[in-house]
Order: C-alpha cells, then structure tokens, then sequence
C-alpha cells in the first residue's frame, strides 16, 4: 500500500533505506526494510519484542553491520570501512539509549560539552554556552555541575536528549526512551521529545506508548518478524489496521 | 678444572630446593592460617577492644617490606640471644606477613555478611560462638577460599626472600647453582619456570574458584 | 640479660638514609610513571587490541605474576649478562620494578574496562567520537577511578618490594641500612630504622595517591 511519503522524491529524503538486510550468525534478524523518512517527519516505530525495531534503529548510525541493501542519511551513505565517513554519518545522527548512557565519571555540563569540544572542535566557552542552552531546553538549567548519579531517571533522559541535541543532528533515534523510568517521570521525558517534534526535528522512535505515537508521529510503522508489515498515519493505522498480526498486537496491548 | 654441570643437575638441585620452598610455604600458610583466625576472631568477638590492635598488626606487616620483616626476625631473635635455625627466623616472619594478610582478607569476608544474619542469630538465642560457627562463617567461608587460595601464591612467592637470609631454598638454591656453574641465564629461568609450575595452577584454581563461587551468589 | 639499643648511632647516618630514600622514591615514581602507562596500553590490548598482541600480552601478565619479584631482578641483573646484556643496578631494579608493576596493573586494569557497560561505548560512538577519543575519555577515566583504590595498593607492594633491589646494589633504603650495619654493626637498630622509614613512606604514598588520583588520572 504505498502512501505519501512512499512517493516523496529521494533528494527530499533525510533517510534512505532500500533492502537493507541483517543477520546475526544464521538468525535473519531484518529481511529487507525499505523506509523512506522527509525532513521533519516524525517515525513512530512499533512492534512485537524481538521483531528488530532496535536492530534497525541501531543500523542506521551504524552501531550494527548490516549484510545487505542500502542505507542514506542526509546524503551519506553508510561506509563501514571508512572511520572518517562514518564519523560524518554520526554527526548528522544523535541516538538516545534506553539506559541513558550518560558518561558517569562526567558532570552533566561536561556531558554534553564532551563531543562539541572533540569532535566539532567548539572552544570551551561556546561549549558551555550551548551547553547551558541545552539544558535550559530540557528544563534542567540549574544541573550544569551536578553528577549523573545524582539525578533520576528522567532528568538523566533529558541529559541525554541535550548530549544528543549538542551536536545538532539532524535526525535522532530514540530506541524506547522510556522504558527504565517510573511511571511518573515517563510524562517528563516525552514532553521533550514532543517539543522537539514540533520545532521540527525529524524523529524516529521505537515506543511502546501508543498514545503518544498517535499523538505526536506522523507516522507509524508496525514491524513484525524483521518486516515492515504495516505502515501508514497514525490514526489508520491504529483505528483500522489491515492486518491481523497489527490487530493482535494491538489487542495484546490493551490487556 | 672446572666440572661440567649437565642441564640435568641444575634442574634436580634446583627441584630438590624446590622442596624446600613448598615446605616452607606450607609452615607460613598454616601458621599464618591459625594466627590469622584468632586475630580475626578477637576483632570479630570485641571490635572495641581488639579492633585497633588488628588495624595496627595488619597496617605494620602490610605497610613494611616483608625483606625487612625477615631482617628483623634473623638479627632480633640472635639479638636476644637467641640461637636459632634459619627455619624458625623465616619459619617466624612468613608466618606473622600471611596471618596479617589472610586475617584482613577474611575480615572483609566477614563484614560483607549482612548484619541481619548475626541479629536473626541472636534473636534464636545463640551465643557468639555459636552465631560464628553456624551462621556466619559458613557463608564467609565460600566467599573467602578463592582469595585465600589465591594468597598461597603471594606466600610461594614470599618464601623467595628467604633465600637473603641464608634459607637454602629453590631462590638460594639458584644463586648459588649459578655461581659455580656461571651460567646465570639457565639457572634464574629455570628458576623462574619452577616457580611458574608452582604457582599458576593455584592462581588458575583460585580463578576458577571466584568465578563458580561468583556464579553462585548471582 | 640486658640489651643494649642505640638508635643515635645509626640515625648518625642520616644522609646515607636520605639517599637510600631518594633512590626507592625515585624507583618507585619511575614505575609508576612507566608501568601504569605500559599497563593502560596493554589492558587496552587485552580488551579490545588484535588476537595476536593480546596472547603474548597474557602471557607476558601470567609470567610476571606467577614468580617472585626477587628471581625477575636476578634473571635481569644476573642472567641477561649471559647473553651479553650487562645493566647497572640502577637500571636492572628500574626494568624489573617497571615490568611487575605494569603486569599487575593490566590485570587491574583490564578487570577495569572490561566492567564498564557496552552502552557507554555505543553512547559515545553515536555522538561521532573516535575509537581513541571513546577509549581516552569514556571507557578509560571510569575504569581507572574504579580500579584505583586496587593500583595504589599494588604500588604500594611494588615500593615496598624495591628493597630487594639494594641486594644487587642498588642504593636504595634497604641497601642503606645493610652498608649502616656493615658499618656501625648495630644490625637491628639499622633494620628497625629502615623498616620505619618504609612503613612511613607507604602511608604517605598511599595518602598521596589517593588525593592525586581523582585529580590528575580521572578527571575527565
Ligand atoms: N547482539 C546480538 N546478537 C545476536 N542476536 C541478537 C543481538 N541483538 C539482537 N539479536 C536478536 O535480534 C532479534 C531482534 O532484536 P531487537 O533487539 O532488534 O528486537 P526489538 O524489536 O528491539 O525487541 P525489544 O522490543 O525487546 O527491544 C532478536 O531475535 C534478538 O534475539
Ligand atoms: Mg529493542
């Protein structure tokens, strides 16, 4: 069923993936994913555990080989024999961990001055000032000097978000940002990702928060055994899937 | 003339001193073992009383070289007019240098029992002793033989520095091999293999040890 | 039966004794200059380095760890003339302090990056890092501020291990203290001196360390 952005031009596309196929050892984990995603779309990405939502999300900044097929960002293939393309490639990509991941041995401030600084070569003082805006952003401002096991779980997420925003990618993937927080500290987090949303950046996230995906995503997409099984807006998708697999999914959910 | 040593000498003199090493070691480990647990078990009995005379017995042996240690048992017991074998002297410091470090290996062990398990033994109107022997101990003991094991090492190795105060073991042994055969490379590598066969399948053991006894407790 | 101590006599020889310190300071902040930085490099190979470099580099740990320090110095000072190889005492104590410590800090500190999670790798990747920057400035900082405490009392057992150096002649405090009993023949009193002055020197060290890790090593 091809949709609108089926038929987006490919100089319009931020990412590019044609056929792309993965596997570990003999387990076929991505059997040929073709996913085209506009500047400033937002991608919700759905699905049964162990369907290869991570998987994919980890390809695209190439945290993962893939065996076959073809995959773009903002015009950069991904070459894995070529550190220094691949660096570039992960400029223009900021990821954020279900785990956080911040660097615990680093002040918040220091977190997200640490690649401005190597990576783009930022002097100290601009550094620190975006650094600073950032956090400001993610409702944090007055966390510069603390530590990151000093702050929840939702506060560290928001850390993270502006570490990934600092190198002013141009796509980010968030790999179920959620999941290791309270219930209460979820809303925090995803106000976030939402604002960002509408400033523009182009999103692509594995959720389990339906409502959230409907409300935010432009678009969702269902994978079901290392496929994407079923694509479309939101509301579609969700009001009158066409699938039984999506419709089991679903139901599975509402228990 | 000078006699002609065959690489099979310096090897059966070296292994015949070997014997020597792995006696004396025994002697440390044990003694060490057995001074070590009545240290560690007046600490663990009045922590008040005996808690900084164990501090300052483990900070002296473990803060000053186990060479000078030996020194002073070699020259303070002669001092004191005190004629002994050269095995008592070694037999002495080795035995203090392990009890001090097996003492404070082991009281770690003990104090990552949780506090609960000597109070659930208190509330079942245990004595001390009793608390000890049938609640702590068996479970400080499995958390406390893989660095014990691994300590023998240490104390192999210790046993080395004897050879500086004239104890003929396999180190001794080597030296003086070496002088009258004057070939120093062969023997200190020999040497050193010998050591290695000692020492690595303890180390090996105690490695596999931690790792089953890590495994347990995940 | 009375015996008689005199203390004064050997402390007489106080500049023999500061120079015996100076030596083992000097040995000591040499080995942990060269070895933690030979150590680092190697933990590194253990880890994440090509297969052929980190089997000779276990091998190399094994080796060290698993045969006293007194036979290493002997083998180096004694058995490398063999070979035509012929090093001061200085220099033999300085290669041999230098190689225990480094194959006892790269297991320490391999154990240190082995313990940091994945995720950290991955977080620092994604942010564009080069695998040295990832190493130098996430995985490498942590490790060592989780190791430290397990170094500076290696380092600690490596000074004190460097009075067998004074038996080849290396001026060191021990080799002091047996040229001070040679000499005075107040055997005792020059060992209780000695030992003193090491027991001192080990707190002080590890004082020292302890403050100058979180500030020069792991700082970030
Ligand atoms: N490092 C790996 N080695 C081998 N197999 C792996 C590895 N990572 C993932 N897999 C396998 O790949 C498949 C897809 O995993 P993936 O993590 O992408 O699923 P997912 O959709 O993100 O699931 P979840 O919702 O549980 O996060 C699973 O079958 C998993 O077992
Ligand atoms: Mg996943």
């Amino acid at each position: 069923m091809p949709s609108a952005a089926e038929a987006t031009a490919p100089h319009k596309r931020i990412v590019d993936i044609n056929a792309l196929r993965k596997s570990y050892g003999d387990n076929e984990v991505l059997k040929g994913i073709d996913l085209h995603v506009r500047p400033g779309e937002v991608v919700a990405i759905i699905g049964k555990s162990g369907s290869g939502k991570s998987t994919l999300l980890r390809c695209i900044n190439g945290l993962e080989e893939f065996q076959d097929g073809g995959l773009v960002v903002d015009g950069k293939p991904l070459l894995y024999d070529n550190a220094s393309a691949m660096r570039a490639l992960r400029q223009s990509v900021g990821m954020i961990f279900q785990s956080f991941n911040l660097f615990p041995h680093l002040s918040v401030g220091r977190n997200i001055m640490l690649a401005p600084s190597l990576v783009k070569k930022r002097d100290k003082t601009a550094a620190r000032v975006q650094a600073e805006a950032l956090l400001e952003r993610v409702g944090l401002e007055d966390k510069f000097d603390a530590m990151p096991e000093q702050l929840s779980g939702g506060q560290q997420q928001r850390v993270a978000i502006a570490r990934a925003l600092a190198m002013d990618p141009k796509v980010l993937l968030c790999d179920e940002i959620t999941s290791a927080l309270d219930p209460e500290l979820v809303g925090e987090v995803l106000g976030v990702v939402e604002g960002l949303a509408k400033e523009g950046m182009t999103l692509l996230m594995v959720t389990h928060e339906m409502r959230f995906a409907r409300k935010v995503s432009d678009r969702v997409v269902f994978m079901h055994q290392g496929r994407v099984h079923e694509m479309g807006p939101p509301a579609e998708l969700f009001g009158n899937p066409q699938t039984a697999e999506l419709r089991q999914f679903l139901s599975s959910l509402q228990e | 003339m000078m006699p002609q040593f065959s690489y099979w000498d310096i090897l059966r003199n070296l292994i015949y001193a070997g014997e020597l090493t792995v006696m004396l070691s025994l002697i440390a480990f044990i003694g060490g073992g057995i001074v070590g647990m009545v240290l560690l078990l007046a600490r663990v009995w009045r922590p008040q009383v005996f808690g900084s005379v164990f501090n300052i017995y483990v900070q002296l042996f473990q803060g000053t070289p186990l060479l000078m240690q030996l020194f002073l048992s070699y020259f303070g017991l002669r001092l004191f007019g005190i004629e002994v074998s050269v095995w008592v002297s070694a037999g002495l410091a080795l035995t203090l240098y392990t009890s001090a470090f097996l003492a404070e290996i082991w009281r770690g062990c003990v104090a990552s029992i949780p506090k609960g398990q000597w109070e659930a033994g208190a509330s079942l109107a245990l004595s001390f002793g009793e608390q000890m022997r049938y609640v702590v101990a068996p479970q400080a003991m499995r958390i406390a033989i893989p660095p014990t094991v691994g300590f023998l090492v240490q104390v192999i190795k210790g046993t080395a520095l004897a050879s500086v105060i004239g104890f003929a073991e396999l180190t001794r042994a080597g030296n003086m091999i070496a002088n009258v055969t004057y070939q120093p490379f062969t023997v200190f590598a020999t040497v050193g293999l010998l050591y290695f066969c000692l020492c690595y399948p303890i180390s090996l053991t105690a490695r596999y040890l931690e790792r089953k006894t890590n495994a347990v407790r995940r | 039966m009375t015996v008689q101590l005199d203390f004064l006599a050997v402390l007489h020889y106080w500049p023999m004794l500061l120079t015996g310190v100076a030596w083992t300071l000097a040995l000591t902040v040499l080995a942990i200059v060269v070895g933690l930085a030979l150590s680092v490099t190697f933990a590194w190979v253990r880890v994440e380095g090509p297969r052929w470099a980190a089997i000779p580099v276990a091998a190399y740990v094994e080796l060290l760890r698993n045969t006293p320090f007194i036979v290493q110095l002997y083998f180096i000072f004694f058995g490398l003339p063999e070979l035509g190889l012929r090093l001061s005492p200085v220099l033999a104590s300085a290669i041999a302090l230098v190689l225990n410590l480094g194959a006892y800090s790269t297991e320490i500190i391999r154990a240190g990056l082995s313990a940091t999670p994945k995720g950290q790798t991955e977080a620092a990747l994604s942010l564009a890092l080069t695998r040295y920057q990832v190493f130098t400035r996430v995985v490498l900082p942590p490790a060592m501020q989780k190791v430290w405490p397990s170094l500076v009392s290696q380092i600690i057992i490596v000074m004190l291990g460097s009075a067998v150096c004074g038996q080849i002649a290396t001026e060191e405090l021990n080799y002091a203290a047996n040229v001070i009993s040679a000499n005075t023949f107040h055997t005792f009193e020059s060992y209780i001196i000695a030992t003193v002055i090491y027991l001192a020197l080990a707190i002080l060290i590890r004082r020292l360390l302890n403050w100058a890790g979180p500030r020069l090593i792991f700082g970030g």
